[in-house]
């Protein structure tokens, strides 16, 4: 900056009041913060989780080629009839921990790690107002827990049917349903499991939001699930289970009956609803009204 | 109609417990200002700009950048405002470019179309594509300027900007500053390195434990703090003698024999009639020059005082009177 006297004129200082200013959207925060998850490594970690589990339970059922699995479960025992069942069974093993804790991974730290770097001031300072941000920063951690869950079901699907084949399957129901309708039901299944996904996300942005540390946000949220998941074990509480966020994560077992049974897609719909609306409402409250001082 | 003031704050407090970082601050930015805002570390400078870009909520009080309340009215206050509270940061996994693109985003009306330019300004062009995680301090600062010009702003807030740059990066820092201003943009620059702001600064306000304790022009400020003269003669001890004795010669300072001479404070009605009295009393004067206070004089005269002379000083506003307190430090 040695020659700063002959650099070119700065710009123009702006008209008065910005009368004709049109102000960024929420559309545009949005992109931004995917931008961002993009070019860090962490976001990497979890959508690593969710390639790797599948293709690991693919190789090791290829290796021991055994045809006996799984007691009830009438997916394990199609595991080397149909790639389809492998989806189905890695969103049944996903589902409990590891996707939440993937979801739990971005979600945590998306506002947490702003605060802490301090960079939640630099943005704060532009032309963006708190809500947009705080909106941006909660679909970016939705949005990444979707694409985890799609991209391991993907996964699932594409070396089940390398190695097992695209047949038909039978669903809980016993009802044998034809290979692209098998494929539909599972696409389906995942979009389902996404209502109490994206809820424990929501709960991720509150922490994040809250606790202004991304260790603690994220170990908090997975802990709730834990702990969910814990009371809902314990004997003489199951009048509260179906209340439980973490009952939700099979609800998308009634899809693959015949006929579709749409009571559990439902429940859970108003129930997450129930968690992740005062959730995100109060981290929106809480973002709005902080002091922004970190970094 | 008059253009709002850049900068108007009003009985700004912010109290962390029992802790009160900023005491009933006002504040007076005027357009065309480069207006320095000084303290000591700790004083509530800082913390005051937060409030003023609505980084923070005040306990109490209000602030206004061009008539709008950030608390109020949110970004749209922060139209024609730019600047960073301490050190500007940036995301360190984006090259510097990127970084103004995402924050150029964020601002719209044109800021992309600017970031070739401001990179230039900045002379940070080169290193556009490197990240930011391996800029240098100086790096991060000249990046810093360059996302506030992004904005195209009216109001520049600039927290301690050459704080950890070289001699050649804080003269440049200056260079800058002073360049901004000439263009017309008012600057708000809180600083402790008292030189740059004498350097820079028209108007400045000075806080000290949270409370201003002067706020105006720097000119008069150092009239405030009187005029003061320097005396070497043929015969020191008596001068001492005759300068003590003769009316509207003030605060005379020295213990012969001393290569300094004396100081004294008066104006030029009484330093003539001081001549004329040394003279008639056969002492010859070797030199008689004027002195004006240097601004780290009155800093610290007005931030050194005890804490509860301040407060007996304080006025019914909670502002206290700068000429008793540099009266009484001098």
């Amino acid at each position: 900056m040695s020659s700063v006297a002959a650099s070119p004129a700065v710009p123009a200082p702006g008209g008065a009041g910005g009368l004709s200013f049109k102000r960024p959207s929420t559309l545009t925060a949005y992109r931004w913060e995917l931008r961002k998850l993009i070019s860090q490594k962490r976001t990497y970690m979890g959508l690593g989780l969710a390639v790797i589990l599948p293709i690991v339970f693919v190789v090791f059922q290829n290796v021991h080629q055994r045809h006996d699995h799984g007691g009830n479960n009438p997916f394990a025992r199609q595991i080397t009839q149909s790639g389809l069942a492998t989806p189905v069974l890695m969103l049944l093993f996903l589902s409990v921990f590891m996707l939440p804790l993937i979801a739990a991974l971005v979600a945590g730290d998306i506002v947490a790690a702003e605060d802490g770097n301090g960079t939640l001031k630099t943005i704060l300072t532009r032309s963006v107002d708190r809500g947009q941000v705080f909106a941006a920063k909660a679909l970016a951690a939705v949005t990444y827990a979707t694409i985890a869950v799609f991209l391991s079901a993907a996964v699932a699907t594409v070396g089940g049917v390398a190695s097992w084949g695209f047949n038909q399957i039978t669903t809980y129901s016993g009802t044998v349903v034809s290979a692209p309708e098998g494929l539909l039901l599972v696409f389906a299944a995942n979009a389902c499991y996404l209502i109490p996904l994206l809820t424990v996300a929501s709960i991720g942005v509150l922490l994040s939001t809250v606790t202004r540390n991304s260790a603690a946000a994220v170990v908090g949220t997975v802990g709730i699930v834990i702990l969910l998941f814990i009371v809902g074990q314990i004997p003489g509480l199951e009048g509260i289970k179906p209340y439980l966020l973490t009952e939700q994560f099979e609800n998308w077992h009634g899809l693959l009956r015949t006929p579709t049974d749409w009571a559990p897609i439902w429940h859970s719909l108003w129930l997450c609803a129930l968690y992740a609306v005062p959730a995100l409402f109060a981290g929106y409250l809480v973002f709005l009204r902080r002091d922004v001082a970190g970094g | 109609m008059t253009e709002a003031p850049p900068v108007k704050a009003r009985g700004l407090v912010k109290r962390y417990d029992e802790v009160v970082a900023v005491d009933h601050i006002d504040l007076n930015v005027q357009v065309g200002d480069v207006y320095g805002f000084l303290g000591p570390n700790g004083a509530g400078k800082t913390t005051t700009l937060r409030m003023a870009l609505g980084l923070i909520m005040p306990t109490e009080g209000t602030v206004e950048l061009f008539g709008r309340d950030p608390l109020r009215e949110g970004a749209r206050a922060l139209e024609g405002v730019a600047g960073f509270v301490e050190a500007p940061r940036f995301y360190p996994y984006l090259t510097g470019r990127k970084n103004l693109e995402l924050l150029a985003a964020l601002d719209g009306d044109g800021a992309n179309e600017r970031i070739d330019e401001v990179l230039q300004i900045v002379e940070l062009s080169p290193r556009g594509g490197h990240r930011v995680g391996g800029y240098s301090h100086g790096m991060r600062q000249r990046l810093g300027i360059a996302a506030a010009l992004l904005r195209k702003p009216r109001l520049l807030i600039l927290d301690e900007p050459a704080t950890g740059l070289d001699p050649a990066g804080m003269r440049d820092m200056r260079l800058l500053i002073r360049r901004l201003a000439d263009e017309g943009i008012t600057v708000l620059l809180s600083s402790h390195q008292l030189p740059e702001v004498q350097e820079l600064c028209d108007r400045v306000a000075i806080v000290d434990r949270g409370r201003v304790v002067y706020e105006g022009a720097l000119a008069d400020l150092r009239r405030q703090g009187g005029a003061g003269y320097r005396l070497r003669s043929t015969d020191d001890t008596r001068a001492l003698a005759i300068a003590r004795a003769q009316a509207g010669v003030e605060h005379v300072i020295g213990t012969p024999p001393t290569p300094h001479g004396l100081s004294f404070q008066a104006d030029e009605q009484h330093v003539g009639a001081l001549s004329l009295a040394l003279g008639a009393a056969g002492v010859g004067i070797l030199a008689l020059t004027p002195e004006l206070a240097t601004l780290e004089d009155l800093f610290f005269r007005l931030t050194e005082t005890n804490g509860a002379a301040g407060s007996e000083q304080a006025g019914a506003d909670g502002r206290e009177d700068p000429t008793e307190r540099l009266a009484q430090a001098s």
